[in-house]
């Protein structure tokens, strides 16, 4: 009854289309457990770049006190989002302190010391549908909304795209296709109706049609808790899509659910489509509902180690160590630790570090669950990778490229259309770590295109001083002409005035004399 | 750069567990191989696979690497079976040990080891090995030659593999070649036909041939199974068997008198090993899709031409050889559509 109509040849697409894993789900036992809110912890850390984008600039001093969902960093730049405290408490300051990056690297944080009252700022009930369009887009901004599902574009952003041309499809990713993840699927079980109230409020923020909401079948609890919350949303439609990773990559989904393809080129505004993630609509609904900044999210921990793995309601702030403790610690000795999901997240070095907007799960693995092979052998040509691309890449060729350095040749098949998906280092038999190969290259090609930025600056900057200097010399050889000139002009009128006065003296001795 | 990011995660999939699903579909054809020609065919297979077992050790000897996990991949114990199943089942041990040999070192090793061969090693050492000494590749024996009692007795066995004794009352000529040498008779296909062919029984491997190119529905099994497994995909294999089907029924509506039927032509020979089993070889064959369609195609119509007009009865070999050559060329035409980008490579236009 909710399935879309499928015109044949999207349909015939779809069964043609064969990209794609299907790695071992292993979502249970955390998405059979309900969402637990995870008591607050004594110290908050609060990242200030939670975000794609400039990072926020804080706003508070050591010692200030503020209540919880007050504005403590500001957006600083057009894509930025502002940070707002998640609890009231005193602000112990701003340190370098290790935050969630590939790098490993520390960045500024805000301390924020809890002090267990969580009070609040008072509420701000609103009826989205008395507010225009950009009044959305606006407090969607100043709500801190940035992208729940791991990218963390900031919402707001996305929204304005809607104020400038109009976008009629919006889609919902309740893709959710990472293994152990599960935070997505039980806040679509549990809180199904604030999805798509989400849902809604986008629609009007963008001026959209139609909103298509995209779970993967092996989430029937969650199909079935959102299609009863649809029940007389006459604009809104949850449709089954397969399980099969990336499913939940914005490109896979669109092209599935529409049997359109965003150009390489360009963005999914551009043929009419925006994806927000389901827990972003969420937090859209408590933006402007109830004038709620995002400071909570909810966190899959689960991974071999963990002893009872669960999703967890959490503060944005709290370190990951709180949240393992609560769910009874670790098993058997981590062999790594994940932020996000095994196939496209972080691995972290320390359990020091916060939850901040997108991190999705928390996974403590142990060495079985982990790539088997220690070293990886040859390439046997064997084209998993090619057939497992969802772009239609060849990566067994664009990694021999880059093995070989010949990174032009590469970038000229495809590697810049890769979007690190990592299907094709997890099918490859050889364990080749192919987008390990990838990434590496694009860092690299960031790197020298920056350096031929900021060679090029220098040599503009070398150039206009050499054109200073050059007009400077002109201006100076010009100055001296002139000055010479002045002087010979100055002299001959000396020289004539002289001989005026002479012949005017010589007149005078003349006439004295006479 | 980071030296532990995601994936975090890897398929069950090994070299080694691809190696062994296809031993695995070898399995059923090369035992009704082994039934049908006996003992002699037996120790064939284990002097070939010890060959070609001893020949990647010899290898990663020279290039100074542990032999262990070499041997471990069976990459080489499976370039040894593909190489028996298509030898003369009573052929001499030195001839096994010659091409398994050649396989190894000279078709895999030379060019840089697993993954780096353009040609397949099996079929450049059948290749070798039929230019070389034809007249050991072409004595083939009939299923069931010296009756059970020869076929069960392992000292005969010995004696025909490795004293080369294969006595000329039990050859016969298989089907391709009876046909080719009537036809150079003058002799029509309706009359050399006559007795030698059936389709039952050829199906079923009761016919001379190699020694596991003769169950042609068996190796079909294994084939299928192994795309059931994802080890091998439908292109080829189904690209290989149109390309021999269309053009023989194509040539066969035409003249039945001058040209073989097409079931007879999928029946003997060795297409349904090189479908299923050599031209989907992952390191000798494209990665593109559409690439593999071309390359089964070629392999396919090469097969049928070579047997139709070429001075060689069989072509399987030489086809997969040929088109393996194409193989570099084709998958550089046939790059599959990048996503959001036009065949050219230029990025869509917003409608």
């Amino acid at each position: 009854m909710n399935t879309p109509a499928l015109s044949t040849p999207s349909f015939l697409r779809r069964m043609l289309q064969r990209w794609g894993a299907h790695p071992e789900g292993r979502k249970h036992p955390a998405a059979d457990t309900e969402i637990t809110v995870l008591p607050l912890p004594p110290r908050l850390i609060l990242p200030l770049a939670q975000h794609i984008g400039a990072p926020a600039r804080p706003l508070v001093q050591a010692g200030q006190y503020v209540l919880r969902g007050e504005l403590i960093a500001e957006a600083q730049g057009a894509i930025s989002a502002p940070i707002h405290a998640p609890t009231s408490g005193t602000v112990i300051g701003i340190a370098e302190v290790p935050v969630p990056h590939a790098s490993g690297l520390a960045g500024p944080a805000i301390l924020l010391d809890t002090d267990g009252l969580d009070e609040a700022l008072p509420p701000d009930h609103t009826d989205p549908f008395s507010l225009e369009p950009a009044e959305i887009a606006r407090r969607v901004a100043a709500a801190g909304v940035v992208g729940m599902g791991g990218a963390t574009f900031p919402a707001a952003v996305k929204l304005a795209l809607g104020q400038k041309n109009p976008i009629p499809t919006l889609i919902l990713n309740g893709g959710e296709c990472e293994p152990y993840l599960s935070c997505d699927d039980r806040l679509m079980r549990e809180r199904a109706p604030e999805v798509i109230d989400g849902a809604r409020i986008i629609l009007r923020a963008i001026g959209g049609e139609r909103a298509l909401i995209g779970v993967e079948n092996n989430k029937p609890q969650a199909i079935a808790a959102l299609r009863a919350a649809a029940e007389g949303v006459a604009d809104v439609e949850v449709v089954e899509v397969p399980s099969r990773y990336p499913m939940g990559s914005e490109k896979q989904l669109i092209s599935w659910l529409t049997g359109r393809e965003v150009p390489a080129e360009g963005r999914s505004a551009d043929i009419g489509v925006m994806v927000q993630n389901v827990g972003t609509a969420a937090a859209i609904h408590r933006a402007i509902r109830f004038g709620e900044p995002l400071t909570r999210r909810i966190v899959t921990v689960s991974g071999g180690a963990i002893r009872t793995p669960r999703n967890l309601e959490v503060r944005i702030g709290t370190p990951l160590s709180t949240l393992v403790a609560f769910c009874g610690g670790t098993t058997e000795p981590v062999a790594r630790w994940v932020m996000g999901g095994p196939m496209m997240g972080l691995s972290i070095h320390s359990l020091d570090i916060p939850v901040i907007k997108g991190s999705g799960g928390l996974l403590g693995l142990v060495e079985h669950e982990l790539a088997a092979l220690p070293e990886p052998g040859p390439c046997i040509r064997c084209a998993s990778c090619v057939g497992a691309c969802p772009i239609g890449l060849m990566p067994l060729e664009m990694a021999a490229l880059i093995r070989s350095g010949d990174l032009k040749a590469s970038v000229e098949i495809g590697l810049k259309d890769c979007i690190s998906c990592g299907t094709c280092s997890f099918v490859c038999p050889s364990q080749i770590p192919l987008v390990q190969y990838f990434n590496h290259a694009k860092g690299e090609l960031a790197a020298q295109g920056r350096n031929r930025m900021k060679q090029d600056a220098i040599k503009e900057l070398v150039e206009a001083r050499e054109s200073r200097m050059e007009r400077e010399a002109r201006e100076k050889a010009e100055a001296a002409e002139r000055r010479k000139a002045e002087r010979a002009r100055a002299k001959a009128a000396a020289a004539e005035a002289a001989a005026a006065k002479a012949s005017a003296a010589a007149k005078t001795t003349e006439e004295t004399t006479a | 750069m980071n030296p532990i990011s995601s994936p975090h995660a890897h398929g069950a999939r090994s070299v080694g567990r691809v190696m062994l699903l296809v031993m695995l579909a070898l399995t059923p054809a090369t035992v009704a191989g082994f039934w049908h020609f006996g003992w002699p065919a037996i120790t064939l297979w284990c002097v070939t696979i010890l060959s070609a077992l001893i020949s990647e050790a010899f290898c990663a000897r020279l290039a100074e690497r542990p032999a262990g996990p070499l041997l471990a991949d069976g990459s080489a114990m499976l370039t040894g079976w593909l190489l028996a199943l298509s030898l003369p089942p009573w052929a001499p041990w030195w001839i096994a040990a010659a091409g398994a040999s050649f396989a190894v070192i000279v078709a895999k090793h030379a060019f840089g080891g697993l993954g780096q061969n353009l040609f397949n090693p099996a079929m450049a050492a059948r290749v070798m090995l039929l230019i070389s000494f034809p007249v050991e590749m072409t004595q083939w024996v009939a299923p069931h030659a010296a009756g059970l009692s020869a076929a069960l007795d392992p000292m005969t066995a010995l004696s025909v593999t490795f004293g080369g004794n294969v006595p000329d009352a039990m050859t016969s000529a298989s089907l391709l070649g009876h046909v080719k040498s009537e036809a150079s008779r003058g002799i029509a296909l309706s009359q050399s036909l006559t007795g030698h062919w059936d389709p039952f029984s050829f199906g079923l491997g009761q016919r001379a041939g190699s020694l596991g190119e003769t169950s042609a529905l068996l190796l079909a099994a294994g084939g299928v199974f192994l795309m059931l497994k994802r080890v091998i995909g439908v292109q080829i294999p189904a690209a290989f068997i149109l390309g021999v089907v269309l053009p023989a029924a194509f040539a066969h509506l035409l003249a039945p008198d001058q040209y073989l039927p097409p079931l007879a032509h999928l029946l003997t020979g060795g297409v349904m090993l090189g479908a299923f089993f050599i031209a989907t070889d992952y390191v000798s064959s494209p990665s593109t899709p559409l690439g593999q369609w071309i390359f089964g195609l070629g392999c396919g119509l090469l097969t049928w031409v070579i047997r139709t007009w070429g001075a060689y009865p069989e072509g399987v070999a030489f086809a997969v050889l040929l088109m393996n050559s194409a193989v570099p060329l084709i998958d550089r035409v046939t790059r599959p559509r990048i996503f959001g980008r036009r065949r050219n490579g230029h990025s869509m236009t917003a409608p």
